[in-house]
């Protein structure tokens, strides 16, 4: 067979299997964002200790959510956009539509000084089973394989911690995947991210157990044995995370 | 093209050998021991090794027919780049599918697709079998070295989930039985990657003690 044969058959080939991808990827893409939304709201609600299937988060979420807001770093509310009216009362972009890898992308550039205008962050506020109000705060972070996730929901108090949810992209099954179990993010409950003085000690994930360490059993909760680049991956995430709220929650405290 | 003459039935006994004989006495991973590292990654668990094994069934059978197809047209100095090319593009296809219509499925094996790419025994049989054979033969080859793969598959997964975590598909078998309360303890051993070696390993000892001609093959 000529070269020139070859070149002609690579060609085709490749122009005919970028058609293929690319036509199935446009086609497949709003199917791929819905499931991908309704997951985040299911995400949210799921750490506001409201579970759903999927098929009905959008619902719920309609239904259970107070406010978006969102929040520059100095602590202001920037956006606000109410949830029963379905409308905004400040600001225009949905909180519910920033994409937190860009956002964390954009934080750390914007501390290098790398990125000229602040990102501002997203909060969730929605109502629980007893009526009560959380503030959802998402979460993310890195994990052993890739990224991993979370939702974080603070009681009125913006202290102690009324549910988590997490969730990662690759972690390994049966060790560090684990922490998308409801026994791992239940532990979170009741703990409190600030100490009695006041001061901002996050919640660590603690590797052979709280029971055994030095740290309060309000700050920490157990690592996932095997799962130790995980588990730490999580406390970093948690404590990172809060940080860049810190001014919104000293001031509504 | 005295070849395409000749009429084989669907499944004559020659058809039906493709796909019986990589299951046990040709089987990829125990006796031509390709595959393995895809064996030792997902097979925590069931659940994954179930999905891994149904995906890799199905872009093992395309992928062996599409090559077959083209068998002709391919140029041989190019014909592994042509390989992978259609092997990727099938396992994007796939992941993408999933993620639009079975999104569960789709994340919980996440990174897992991605590695079918690289799974030596698509490769392997593509350039064994589909290039030099006709479609329906090749499909059954490609079927039948999957069927292969696949049922190792479960059975390393099987034992990993039930000894590691004293579960069976998420079912806490174990603990129902009350196990934990009479001292019987998880063997953290098992979660890690060399249990599915040694697993593969007791596989291979047995299927050997069975069956002699895979004894000194070589």
């Amino acid at each position: 067979m000529s070269d020139s044969y070859i070149f002609r058959f690579a060609t085709i080939m490749v122009v005919l299997v970028a058609a293929i991808l690319t036509l199935v990827a446009s086609l497949l893409k709003p199917m791929q964002e819905d499931n991908r939304r309704a997951e985040k709201m299911q995400e949210i609600l799921g750490a506001a200790n409201i579970n759903v299937s999927r098929d009905s988060a959008i619902h719920v979420y309609q239904h259970r959510l107070i406010a978006e807001y969102a929040i520059s770093l100095q602590g202001d509310i920037t956006t606000v956009y109410d949830g029963s009216k379905q409308e905004f009362t400040k600001g225009e972009n949905r909180p519910f539509e920033m994409d937190m890898k860009r956002l964390m992308n954009d934080l750390e550039r914007y501390e290098k000084g790398s990125l000229e205008t602040a990102p501002t962050l997203p909060l969730f506020i929605m109502r629980d089973h007893n009526d009560d109000s959380l503030f959802v705060f998402p979460l993310r972070g890195n994990g052993l394989w890739g990224p991993i996730w979370g939702n974080m929901a603070l009681k009125n108090d913006l202290n102690t911690v009324a549910g988590a949810s997490f969730d990662h992209a690759g972690e390994t099954p049966g060790l560090g995947a684990q922490i998308n179990t409801d026994q791992f993010s239940e532990q979170f409950e009741n703990t409190r991210i600030f100490d009695d003085d006041g001061e901002f000690v996050s919640i660590k994930v603690v590797k052979g157990g709280v029971e055994n360490s030095s740290i309060p059993g309000d700050h920490g909760v157990d690592a996932i044995s095997g799962g130790t680049i995980t588990s730490n991956g999580v406390t970093h995430m948690i404590e990172d995370g809060f940080r860049y709220y810190l001014p919104f929650i000293k001031k509504y405290q | 093209m005295a070849e395409a003459k000749e009429k084989d039935p669907l499944f004559s006994p020659k058809n039906r050998k493709l796909l019986s004989e990589p299951l046990v006495l040709n089987n990829p991973i125990t006796v031509q021991v390709l595959g393995i590292c895809s064996a030792l990654a997902i097979t925590v668990k069931l659940e994954p090794s179930v999905v891994m094994a149904i995906s890799v069934i199905a872009i093992m059978g395309i992928a062996n027919l599409i090559i077959s197809i083209i068998r002709k047209l391919i140029p041989p100095r190019i014909r592994i780049i042509v390989m992978l090319t259609v092997i990727s593009s099938l396992v994007v296809l796939t992941d993408q599918i999933l993620e639009a219509f079975l999104y569960d499925v789709s994340k919980q094996l996440s990174v897992f697709v991605g590695l079918i790419i690289t799974n030596c025994i698509i490769m392997g049989r593509l350039e064994a079998f589909a290039s030099n054979n006709k479609p329906w033969p090749s499909f059954l080859d490609g079927i039948g070295n999957a069927f292969g793969y696949a049922w190792i598959l479960v059975v390393v997964g099987f034992f990993r989930e039930l000894l590691g975590s004293g579960e069976i598909y998420g079912y806490p078998l174990m603990e129902k039985l009350g196990m934990y309360q009479i001292g019987y303890v998880d063997n953290g051993l098992m979660i890690l990657p060399p249990a599915a070696l040694f697993i593969v390993g007791i596989i291979i000892w047995v299927h050997r003690g069975k069956n002699e001609e895979l004894v000194d093959i070589s």
